[in-house]
């Protein structure tokens, strides 16, 4: 692959230097010659792709083509695609092809650009790994025996073994963000609201949102002028005018106010992690930035109440998974009783049973007050000192996780400790902030380091300016992993 | 706070997930690590502070009451594990 980035990959199509069947199937021979030894992808379907990028040459050549037409894209296996088999990395829905379009999926096809096929992810995107799916683990391109970080685990490993030159993401507590920063790529969770969830299989309704997953931060604002729209099929999707995410790509970052949280630099950050960020701080001044401390003090209580408020809604979202109307039916039960509890203990897997428990808990009667409600409470806590931060800064900036990649099997035997990962993704998910990850150095072991940037409500053209000129001055989010092929 | 095996069994029942003894001992074991994780946010004060249930303080839209949607029951019931004539085939309820 010579070019990569999307404004690069459209160009050549534009110039018919290259056709969308041409460029499609360049990347399904990667995938081919790569996925089995990377499990990034859950369905690749050959035949409907080529049909597709067929479809984006006649665009091009009638004339119509808009700034991402022909360009192929990998979905996670979160979004129901209509024809295809869309899993959410689950045995529940391991036979399920989805009768309709999600929105997203909706806003891709009208841009003209091929789907290269659906990435693997933790089970009901719940996992920060990728260990939970019921297709397999993903692999770290950078080292198979590493985890590529989740949920969207294959879409950031697809990206970063240039098996698709870009993927979508959900992101719920951290879930584009953390495999971003563990696979070397740039990722973005807009403000809640921006992206439809309609067809996006639901985990925790108040969290969820997609997001786009590329190389870089231009690429990024690419994607998000496609993604991002009002749709009344969600009754939480924002009414608001579209936006050019392009637009300050290039404005320079002279009397930028960099907010470093303190809480983000303490106990539990690895030091080379540490040090990668610290670096890209310097660099960030070096081109007009200032930084100004900040507090965000009930930070701290984000996992608690994540591990409330999450498993709260998806014990009320997976409810529908019972046997009766698609998915998984259990071969051998009773009564109608019997039939829901064999279909969803044989159809989940444990993280996603132990998620579904804890959020029956919290909410059974006697429990509400002390967990949900008080939780509830403090998320608007969480929320208030972020407000009180951007009054003093225009972008907030940290790791995205504590570490680099960890070791397959390292953590999947205790919960808690996984949940650690997203110590720093969860607070803006609860606050409903916009938040990414670009690539920022790599530790001792070769793996990637991940910065993460959070900004205020609907600040994402100012985000990606930022990440952009630090990507133009610097060269991490360019570099592959070597002796893939 | 402490859960005891049949208190799994009990909101394994509320979930109606079925589980085993062997099962809710394992997971017992779990969920009393990450409800030890959960605790420590009951130490906060948080008298006074107004729950926050989403993101945003969006209200729910009302559309006009006209059909938008087509059949789909045909493409719907072709992905079902059981269905007869139109109808959604369970295990009978009523004798």
């Amino acid at each position: 692959m010579s070019a990569t980035t999307l404004s690069a990959l459209a160009a050549q199509l534009k110039a018919k230097q290259v056709s969308s069947r041409e460029l499609a199937q360049q990347y399904l021979d990667r995938i081919a010659a790569l996925n089995p030894a990377l499990n990034a992808f859950i369905t690749v379907d050959a035949s409907k792709t080529l049909a597709e990028a067929a479809a984006a040459d006649a665009l091009i050549a009638a004339g119509q083509a808009g700034p991402l037409t022909g360009v192929p894209i990998a979905h996670k296996d979160i979004f129901c695609t209509d024809g295809w088999l869309t899993t959410c990395g689950s045995k529940m829905l391991h036979n399920f092809i989805a009768p309709y379009d999600a929105h997203v999926i909706q806003q891709f096809k009208a841009a003209g650009m091929p789907s290269l096929g659906k990435t693997n992810m933790d089970e009901f995107a719940m996992g920060s790994s990728n260990e939970t799916s019921y297709f397999g683990a993903v692999k770290n391109p950078w080292n198979p025996a590493y985890v590529p970080g989740g949920s969207s685990g294959g879409a950031a490993a697809c990206v970063a073994a240039r098996m698709a030159p870009a993927a979508t993401g959900t992101d719920t507590g951290g879930s584009i963000r953390q495999p971003a920063a563990l696979c070397g790529i740039t990722g973005l969770k807009p403000t809640y609201g921006l992206v439809s969830r309609y067809g996006m299989i639901a985990f925790a309704s108040s969290l969820d949102q997609a997001g786009p997953m590329a190389p870089s931060a231009e690429d990024c604002a690419l994607l998000l002028n496609v993604m991002t729209g009002f749709d009344p099929n969600d009754s939480t999707c924002l009414e608001r005018e579209k936006e050019d995410y392009t637009r300050d790509l290039n404005q320079p970052l002279t009397g930028l106010r960099v907010g470093l949280p303190k809480e983000f630099f303490a106990e539990g950050l690895n030091n080379e992690v540490a040090a990668a960020v610290e670096a890209a701080v310097t660099e960030l001044k070096k081109l007009g930035a200032t930084t100004v401390e900040i507090s965000l003090a009930n930070s701290k209580l984000a996992i608690p109440v994540y591990y409330v408020l999450a498993p709260a809604e998806a014990s009320s979202n997976l409810s529908r998974f019972d046997g009766v109307r698609y998915g998984y039916r259990a071969p051998e039960y009773g009564n109608l009783d019997d039939m829901y509890c064999k279909t969803r203990a044989q159809g989940f897997g444990a993280e996603v049973k132990r998620r579904i428990l804890i959020g029956a808990y919290v909410l059974s009667h006697g429990y509400y007050d002390a967990y949900y409600l008080q939780a509830q409470k403090i998320r608007r806590l969480i929320a208030e000192d972020f407000n009180a931060a951007f009054k003093t800064c225009d972008v907030i900036l940290g790791p995205t996780a504590p570490g680099t990649a960890f070791k397959l099997g390292e953590k999947s035997d205790d919960p808690v400790e996984m949940y650690l990962n997203d110590l720093y993704t969860i607070p803006a998910n609860l606050a409903g902030l916009p938040g990414m990850s670009l690539p920022c150095g790599f530790d001792g072991k070769g793996l990637p380091i991940g910065l993460q940037l959070v900004g205020d409500y609907f600040s994402e053209a100012k985000m990606l300016n930022v990440a952009h000129q630090y990507q133009r001055v610097t060269d991490w989010h360019s570099r592959q992993p070597e002796g893939l092929l | 706070m402490s859960l005891s095996t049949d208190d799994v069994k009990r909101i394994a029942r509320l979930a109606r997930i079925e589980t085993s003894d062997a099962e809710a001992q394992a997971t017992q074991t779990q969920l009393n690590s990450i409800f030890d994780l959960i605790a420590t946010m009951q130490a906060v004060d948080t008298r006074g502070v107004a729950p926050m249930a989403h993101a945003q303080e969006v209200y729910q839209r009302l559309r006009d009451d006209v059909a938008t949607e087509s059949d789909h029951r045909a493409a719907f019931q072709a992905i079902a594990p059981a269905v007869d004539n139109g109808l959604y085939l369970v295990p009978k309820v009523i004798d």
